[in-house]
């Protein structure tokens, strides 16, 4: 399912509406997650305070969509561009991999609620694909 | 409180029981349920896989205006809208309607085929009964699930909080383990 010049351009387009929200859509992803999708927490642990809103939650959230933005700026090389992010989540991190899924619908659920309008099924389809690639990026040096 | 005879119930806070309830009182289920499943047609393709007597599939603007696939999601509330005023007895409401699906078959074999669009029928008090496929294959109501929940929060915006997003969330998973057989 890789990303087609179409998909490429419906995601720059939605981006471009979205990117000057992003650190509050990583905020409100990453603390939905946690409540939503208990079973997520455990990777949290060390965190004194997982509820929406919290501080770890906020930073943490913009950091993680941090890594978005920079993968937007690698798309057309997800699979060699997020090396790093890569080895990050495979050996320090350990996240497993089915995680990246839960994160990417909570994410599009934030969007949804905060731009209806532009968040249409054309872009939802080219969005869900980017997340999924965005995942297999990150899973390229698991093993 | 809760109902134990049947074994293990699903335990609602007061939260989930109002927030699901209210959930389903603020949204417009003509507009909610064909948006629904047109976006998992479109989002997710293979799902087509089951509504190959539907017509026109061919792009998303096709989907969006078919006429079946509107009809269809509007079936779908109904079944949902069913659990919502049956909160402590989802399963007994679904193995109601797997019930009623498997004595039409055994009635009317032939209309069975996976794909065919005759077999969306609207049994007594308009309750669908839909191929057994669908029910076996708990990922592509997952899928509507996460469709569900996305054309929900575009609608409630705001209001779709964290916490009601959660109960929500519970509510699909419910309902998704209900509708699902197991073969073992």
């Amino acid at each position: 399912m890789s990303l087609t010049e179409k998909d490429k351009a419906a995601v720059k387009a939605l981006w471009a509406k979205i990117s000057k929200s992003v650190d509050a859509i990583g905020a409100e992803a990453l603390g939905r997650m946690l409540l939503v999708y208990p079973q997520t927490k455990t990777y949290f642990s060390h965190w004194p305070d997982l509820t929406p809103g919290s501080a770890p939650v906020v930073s943490h959230g913009k950091q993680i969509m941090g890594g978005v933005t920079e993968a937007m700026s690698k798309i057309d090389n997800l699979r060699g561009g997020l090396l790093e992010l890569s080895e990050l989540h495979a050996f320090k991190l350990r996240v497993d991999p089915s995680n990246f899924k839960i994160l990417a619908q909570t994410i599009m659920v934030v969007v949804a609620a905060m731009f209806p309008n532009d968040f249409t099924p054309e872009a939802h389809v080219a969005f869900d694909k980017f997340l999924a690639a965005v995942a297999l990026g990150l899973s390229e040096r698991y093993r | 409180m809760h109902n134990n005879q049947q074994g293990k119930m699903v335990a609602w806070t007061d939260f989930e029981r109002a927030t699901i309830k209210d959930i389903f009182s603020k949204i417009d289920y003509e507009v909610v349920g064909p948006a629904a499943i047109s976006r998992c047609l479109i989002v997710y393709p293979w799902t087509q896989r089951y509504f190959a007597g539907f017509g026109n599939l061919y792009n998303a603007a096709a989907i969006t205006s078919n006429p079946k696939v509107a009809a269809h999601g509007k079936v779908v509330m109904q079944g949902l809208e069913k659990a919502v005023k049956n909160m402590d007895n989802i399963k007994a409401t679904f193995t109601e309607l797997s019930t009623l699906h498997s004595e039409k078959l055994q009635v009317d074999p032939d209309n069975f085929m996976v794909g065919n669009a005759e077999l969306m029928v609207l049994g007594p008090s308009n309750v669908c009964v839909c191929v057994d496929d669908v029910f076996h294959n708990c990922v592509v109501l997952q899928l509507l699930g996460d469709c569900l929940a996305i054309v929900v929060a575009s609608q409630l915006g705001k209001d779709f909080s964290p916490e009601v997003h959660a109960a929500f969330q519970k509510f699909l998973a419910v309902v998704v383990s209900s509708l699902r057989r197991q073969y073992y």
